[in-house]
């Protein structure tokens, strides 16, 4: 499984650990929901880096109170048909303002990486490392966004707004503009 | 109407450039069926009974004579020659071969249409009201808020994945023609007591195994915040939507589950949270789809034409459409049109690409180059000079498009059925056929009056029949394909899902069973001015029942 992140392959250093079992010493591990809700104060008295895994079906809300200690949240995609990772993934960004690292597992094809980019994810579990250029590839495939999302991607009301002032060009003011007016 | 500026023009050809190379991929075995399904249909491509079927986006029910003719051209070089409307406002082909579809969607892309988003578990092609824009009952122009909706839904990152499929009709009149109860999302143009204008939002109505008409969440919302209401509900949907199990988890089973107060206060929760954010609509963007929407360049006329009066007086059978088929106009001097895809003996909905063409060319001469599709599978020109109304009706007359039948019994509408959908139970078209054969006599229709029957192929009901005062629907007995019929349904702001009546027909005996049906309401009926609908609700569905099993239990089919 490699970790595809920031347009690039990296190695994945984290180890996701079982509820039963112990944790690695001075390896950044990853533990289920259940498990850090039931063993929060050992698991932040550690003092390697710390990441939860939540299921689907599993609010990030519940971690509202936690978002600065974790340096990694994974979001679950059990079937790529199973759409609410997008919706936990913009509520972190935007709405808890998570700032580490955000990452999909689970059935993550080629075609959903672009909506995870734009929710907000940055990093993927990738089965295949033979097709990480398809991946990439599907970043580029558009350049028109219609709607904000927790990216910043200028959208289209943006860049229309930015011809009709200034018909040359324009799009760093749009990025700025954009990029304040999502402040939620 | 909404035309493309250069962002939309490079969106739609990136997504044709995008969807050109998910075909690659497929054909050259790099994608499964099982990665491709959902890839095909978030741009309307089906793998049916026989072939693949391609649904194309009509958005809002509008289409200019430029784009109709496009649609007559892919229908020649691509299909069978015939084009297929929808009950969504859509068309759709039947018969596109897979490697086509990339140039069919560059046709598309040259007229401004695409496929996007015409089926898959996202937000779909968004409806309106066909008579938008010309209708004297309206407040304001859905057509401007319909886009909006389109602009915001089109590959929206977070609700590609939805529960199940998702569909928002907006109305903007009094009446309503655009079913907003029967949809997960319907809108319809509010006045407040300050005499400022929103949206009522209606949340959790459908069609389906479940059929329900949809609760009211919010009562007034203001313009300026439809999006970031709409992204709430959505989000709310995402999250608690079921996902276990295909048959419930559309949003009217969440609304029903969550009870509708506790659901609109979690929307509510949402959008407290994201209102006054990135969504919010500046007037400026508002006035700029506005601007797309000017009425045409209506000349003033007298509110009665005197060569129409002439016209009418002199050709009874000329009246006779003119009654059925002509609605009123906000502006004087003009009339709407409907013009009926119900022949006798036909497919509900079907054109062939030389109607299309022609009809293409009637919108030019008559009707400022505009065109709608109405969920009852008709085509409107919305804007005809009364004057010119008897030439138009010659012209429609001669190749056989002048049936005066809309609002009649045999404005039938009803969905593909088991002759082309692979989830059908039974056979639509052929009992549309039949009984469009059976009541061919105008002057009875007439005297039936107004009377509006669906026909679904399985209860999925995309033939609407919950809605139709008389609805059928396909069944399936032991692998024969049996009908059962409904009394009662409306879609209109009297709003009601039709009751059964009793055990399933046979094929052979569903048009006797209307025919007794109408006979039980002409009989028991005030007048002629008390509708079908009225006397149903009135006289309750037991004399419909004894008339059409009577004694006769032997006609029930044994396995009931
Ligand atoms: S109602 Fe059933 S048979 Fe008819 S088109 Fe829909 S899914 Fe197919």
């Amino acid at each position: 499984m490699a970790i595809l992140k920031h347009g690039a392959l990296q190695p994945n250093d984290w180890l996701t650990v079982a509820d039963d079992a112990a944790l690695p010493e001075g390896k950044p591990a990853v533990v289920s929901l259940d498990r850090w809700l039931k063993e929060r104060d050992t698991l932040i008295g550690r003092n390697t880096p710390i990441g939860v895994k939540l299921k689907s079906d599993q609010s990030p809300v519940a971690l509202k109170e936690d978002l600065e200690r974790l340096a990694l949240i994974v979001l679950e995609f059990p079937k790529f048909t199973d759409g609410r990772g997008y919706s936990h993934a913009r509520t972190l960004r935007q709405r808890l303002g998570y700032k580490g690292e955000l990452r999909a597992s689970g059935q993550v094809l080629r075609d959903q990486y672009l909506f995870m980019d734009r929710c907000g994810i940055d990093s993927i579990e990738i089965a295949d490392e033979a097709k990480v250029d398809g991946y990439l590839e599907s970043l580029g495939e558009f350049s028109i966004w219609y709607q904000p999302a927790a990216d910043r991607r200028p959208t289209v009301r943006a860049l229309r707004a930015a011809k009709r002032t200034e018909p040359s060009g324009g799009s760093a003011v749009v990025r700025e503009s954009v990029a304040a007016s999502w402040a939620y | 109407m909404y035309r493309y500026d250069e962002f939309d023009a490079t969106f739609v050809a990136e997504r044709v450039k995008q969807f050109r190379g998910q075909v690659e991929r497929r054909l050259a075995g790099e994608l499964g069926e099982d990665e491709f399904r959902p890839l095909r249909l978030q741009n309307g491509l089906y793998l049916q009974l026989h072939a693949y079927m391609l649904r194309i986006a009509v958005p809002y029910g509008v289409l200019s004579s430029k784009q109709l003719r496009k649609l007559a051209f892919i229908a020649r070089r691509y299909d069978k020659g015939f084009g297929h409307f929808t009950t969504r406002q859509n068309i759709q082909f039947n018969w596109p071969e897979l490697v086509d579809v990339p140039d069919i969607l560059d046709h598309l892309a040259s007229v401004e249409m695409h496929a996007i988003q015409t089926s898959g578990n996202c937000i779909r092609n968004v409806t309106a009201d066909h008579f938008a824009g010309v209708a004297p009952d309206e407040i304001e122009d859905p057509r401007v808020w319909a886009e909006i909706i389109r602009q915001w839904s089109t590959l929206h990152p977070e609700f590609a994945f939805l529960p199940r499929k998702f569909k928002i009709a907006v109305t903007g009149a009094s009446h309503d023609r655009a079913a907003v109860k029967f949809h997960d999302i319907g809108l319809k143009m509010v006045k407040n007591e300050a005499g400022e204008i929103g949206f009522e939002v209606i949340v959790g109505g459908g069609m389906g195994r479940t059929p329900a008409i949809g609760p009211t969440i919010r009562g007034f919302l203001p313009k300026q915040h439809l999006l970031s209401y709409l992204e709430a509900v959505l989000r709310v949907y995402n999250l608690l939507g079921r996902r276990d199990n295909l048959y419930k988890a559309r949003i009217k089973i969440l609304v029903a589950a969550t009870g509708t107060q506790e659901f609109a206060r979690l929307v509510e929760e949402e959008w407290a949270r994201i209102k006054d954010g990135a969504l919010t609509l500046p007037a400026e963007e508002v006035a700029r789809i506005e601007r797309y929407f000017q009425p045409p360049a209506y000349e003033k006329l007298p509110a009665i034409s005197t060569e129409l009066e002439t016209a009418k007086r002199g050709d009874a059978t000329f009246a006779r459409w003119l009654k059925a088929n002509t609605h009123a106009h906000k502006v004087d001097g003009y009339s709407i049109v409907t013009i009926s895809l119900k022949p006798e003996g036909g497919a509900p909905g079907d054109a062939s690409a030389d109607q299309m063409d022609l009809i293409a060319d009637l919108a030019d001469e008559y009707s400022f180059k505009e065109l709608r599709v109405t969920h009852h599978q008709n085509l409107v020109l919305p804007n005809v000079r009364k004057q010119d109304l008897y030439a138009l009706w010659q012209r429609l007359a001669a190749v056989r498009l002048a049936n005066p039948n809309v609002g009649f019994l045999t404005d039938i509408i009803a969905c593909p059925g088991l002759d082309y959908c692979n989830l059908a139970n039974a056979r639509s078209i052929p009992i549309a056929q039949r009984l469009s054969r059976r009541f061919n006599d105008f002057q009875r229709l007439e005297e039936i009056g107004e009377l509006r029957l669906n026909i679904s192929g399985c209860i999925n009901a995309c033939g609407h029949h919950h809605a139709g005062n008389i609805g059928i629907l396909g069944v399936d007995k032991q692998g024969e394909e049996f009908y059962q019929i409904t009394l009662g349904g409306s879609s209109k702001d009297d709003s009601s899902i039709g009751k059964i009546i009793g055990p399933a027909f046979a094929i052979d005996q569903v048009a006797d069973a209307v025919e007794n049906i109408v006979n039980v309401y002409l009989e028991k009926r005030t007048g002629q001015d008390e509708r079908f609908l009225e006397t149903f609700r009135r006289v309750g569905i037991d004399p419909f029942k004894e008339k059409v099993y009577g004694n006769s239990q032997a006609r029930r089919p044994a396995a009931e």
